[in-house]
């Protein structure tokens, strides 16, 4: 019989296991020359490569592993030695790096790409994968999704531009439809080029499957995020959502994947039913927090600690929404009309990712008043622009519009060259005075 | 309990203040706070001690504040610089709605609520651009005297552009315009207009509102004081005991806490 010790804490077991196991698989790959696609977090496209079984090498991923295991200094070092500036993405220079050393990473061997597929969603995917372009004559597919700015009404709040929702269908269903067919027709010569590469020959009910596997998944992520409405919160969004997040990617449209986000369900559910909150039962869930950008990858588990000592907890992060390929979207495959439901998924949720960062600050005021937050965390990164841009407007947006207190801080995702402690602890223990401020004024 | 105190450790100073019963400064003291940053506490604490003419044991309650909070060692507890001299403030200017601190390596923006309770923060990060430092560098460069910049500052009518972001080559830069035959106030003034700049540009992003209140070492600058009053077109409030605002707050806290109230204090240790 299955108790409640085994569950608790699975999450976090079984996470690792199957993170360690894509490494593992990497390797392999690697070893045997066997042919591997480079894809994104934000429009990964994972969906089509499953129906090739080609494995997908996430950089973005491997990256931020040297910093978590603290082993990117040397890397981005080694990229600055080649001549790239101290400015230049963290994550484009680890992987630079680790193409120079082979592949070599402390998890395991990434092999090299075969095929690079990629979207608009962040600028500098472009130029990461021209570099491989250059180094290996990879051929690269970019998938040009269109971020129409449709004619709206703004000042009625009515559907906005960048609303990936039904509002964007509705406002302009003609143009919807165009840019649908946009996408579609490059999801085909993907398709093509896939089949090419892979000497597989594309079936479209093994997409059928792999899609629906994603609806599952989907699924389970959305009522994960749902959980944490609840007091105590089933789990802490900045630390284990990132873990989760990591797994929600690799293992997008597999059947462990999907199996893996059930029982982290299961787990969640015992967890809020039982009151076990993320800080263990001798710490108590004082402060209910959003964070939002990229975490400090240079020192994870203590930036952490720095919030979580106050007895704060992030149950949102907006990381579990950009950065999980559209799964937290109110969104569902289509099994009967497979690509271009397929076609449909990317251009609604990679659209959302390029516009959030004009219209984020609606859906954190919304948290605000779903999950009873205290604060905002906003957390600007030196090394991406595309997450970072437009933090400070949604940070005054927030705070207009709601008595949350909002906190700034700034380092990185990868430099700690940048990331320093007693900066951020000062900034913290601040917020968090300020929150413990409030708190005693309401219980007064 | 008559007596509390605060301890605002800071990167170049180190403040200390005594408030009586009634919260009222009765013995304040500054010295450089150097390389050993325990004994520097110890230290500015028994000359305000001193200067109040009061026995340590009639203290009821002591609060660490500044960078260097965790080595005040016979603190009770410690509060971030931040609320406290937003505390502080409050105490001295009831009307202070904004208060900009400009310390040794930082500058702080932060909005208050009556009382002096921190609405929103922000502060100058990854450099020291826009603090006292980057006085210190400007002061360096032009063999004077801190004391000397502000009055000479004021003397100059054409302001020189400084526009580096970066204190080390900002003392390049004022040399560079030395060699170009410009005045030492022109300089001068520039430089204050560069730090004042960056000043508007953090209490923008919290929100200006009246009444203003200048806490930190440089309020002593006349010239930076009306260099900001010229940028924001509003009053500061300044006062003589304006380089003590943060120990302040934090005898205020101590003073709250030995009465037996609940004060917004301490969770975690130093920094690893």
């Amino acid at each position: 019989m299955t108790t409640t010790t085994d569950i608790v804490g699975r999450g976090a077991r079984e996470g690792r296991r199957l993170f360690e196991g894509w490494f593992d698989e990497l390797t392999r790959t690697a070893q045997e020359g066997r042919p591997a696609a480079y894809v994104f977090v934000m429009g990964s496209l994972c969906e089509i490569l499953r129906t090739f079984d080609l494995p997908a090498v996430f950089p973005e991923i491997h990256s931020l592993q040297t910093a978590v295991r603290r082993v990117a200094d040397e890397f981005l070092s080694q990229a600055e030695d080649e001549g790239f500036s101290p400015d230049v993405c963290g994550y484009v220079k680890a992987d630079y790096a680790l193409q120079l050393r082979g592949g070599e990473h402390p998890m395991g061997r990434i092999p090299p790409p075969s095929i690079a597929l990629l979207t608009n969603a962040c600028n500098t995917y472009l130029k990461w994968a021209e570099i491989w372009e250059r180094m290996y004559g990879t051929p690269v597919f970019t998938l040009d999704v269109p971020g129409s700015r449709r004619p709206v009404n703004i000042a009625g709040m009515g559907p906005s531009p960048g609303d990936s929702g039904p509002g964007a269908r509705a406002a302009d269903p003609g143009g919807f439809a165009r840019d649908l067919r946009y996408v579609e027709g490059q999801l085909r010569e993907i398709i093509d080029a896939c089949e090419e590469v892979s000497g597989v020959a594309f079936d479209i009910d093994r997409l059928r499957e792999v899609l629906r596997l994603t609806n599952d998944m989907a699924a389970s992520w959305r009522r994960l995020l749902q959980l944490n409405r609840h007091r105590p919160a089933a789990f802490d969004a900045m630390l284990e959502g990132t873990i989760y997040l990591g797994v929600a990617n690799v293992l997008r449209g597999t059947e462990e994947g999907a199996a893996y986000f059930r029982d982290l369900v299961e787990e969640m559910e015992l967890r809020t039913r039982e009151g076990l909150g993320p800080l263990g039962a001798k710490a108590e869930e004082k402060h209910r927090l959003a964070f939002v950008g990229v975490p400090c990858y240079p020192m994870f588990r203590r930036f952490y600690e720095l919030f979580s000592e106050w007895g704060g907890v992030f149950v949102g992060s907006t990381y579990t929404w950009f950065a999980s390929g559209g799964l937290d979207e109110d969104f569902e495959y289509d099994l009967d009309r497979p690509i271009e439901s397929l076609a449909e998924g990317i251009l609604l949720t990679v659209r959302r990712a390029m516009d959030s960062l004009m219209f984020q600050d609606r859906a954190l005021i919304q948290a605000v008043d779903d999950f009873g937050l205290d604060g905002v965390v906003y957390h600007p990164v030196k090394s991406c622009r595309t997450v970072s841009t437009g933090l400070a407007a949604s940070r005054r947006a927030v705070l207009d519009a709601r008595d949350v207190l909002c906190l700034y801080i700034e380092s990185d995702m990868m430099d700690k060259r940048v990331v320093s402690e007693a900066q951020l602890k000062n900034r913290i223990d601040a917020f968090f005075e300020g929150l413990e401020s409030r708190r005693l004024r309401r219980e007064a | 309990m008559s007596y509390a105190a605060g301890v605002d450790v800071g990167s170049t100073q180190t403040k200390a203040v005594i408030v009586d019963r009634h919260a009222e400064i009765v013995g304040r003291s500054l010295i450089s706070t150097g390389a050993d940053v325990v004994a520097a506490a110890q230290r500015a604490y028994d000359l305000a001690l001193e200067e109040a003419g009061v026995e340590a044991g009639r203290v009821g309650g002591v609060i660490g504040t500044g960078y260097g909070r965790y080595k005040v060692e016979f603190g009770d507890t410690q509060v971030t610089e931040i609320v406290c001299h937003a505390r502080g403030a409050a105490k001295m200017f009831p009307g202070t709605r904004t208060v900009l601190d400009m310390g040794g390596q930082d500058t702080k923006a932060i909005r208050v609520q009556p009382g002096g309770e921190v609405i929103d923060f922000c502060m100058n990060d990854k450099c020291a651009a826009g603090t006292g430092r980057f006085l210190q560098s400007a002061a360096a460069a032009l063999e004077l005297h801190l004391d000397q910049l502000g009055p000479t500052a004021l003397r100059g009518k054409r302001p020189v552009e400084i526009t580096t972001t970066c204190t080390v080559f900002a003392e390049s830069e004022v040399l560079s315009w030395l060699s170009r035959g410009r005045k030492v106030e022109d300089i001068l003034a520039g430089v204050h207009h560069s730090i004042a700049s960056r000043s508007f540009g953090l209490l923008k992003r919290v929100g200006i509102e009246d009444e203003i209140t200048f806490t930190g070492g440089v309020t002593r600058n006349a010239a930076m004081v009306a260099v900001l009053e010229e940028i924001l077109g509003s009053r500061l409030n300044v006062s003589e005991d304006s380089h003590y605002m943060g120990a302040l707050g934090a005898a205020l806290f101590a003073r709250e806490r030995a009465s037996g109230a609940a004060t917004p204090a301490g969770a975690g240790g130093e920094v690893a």
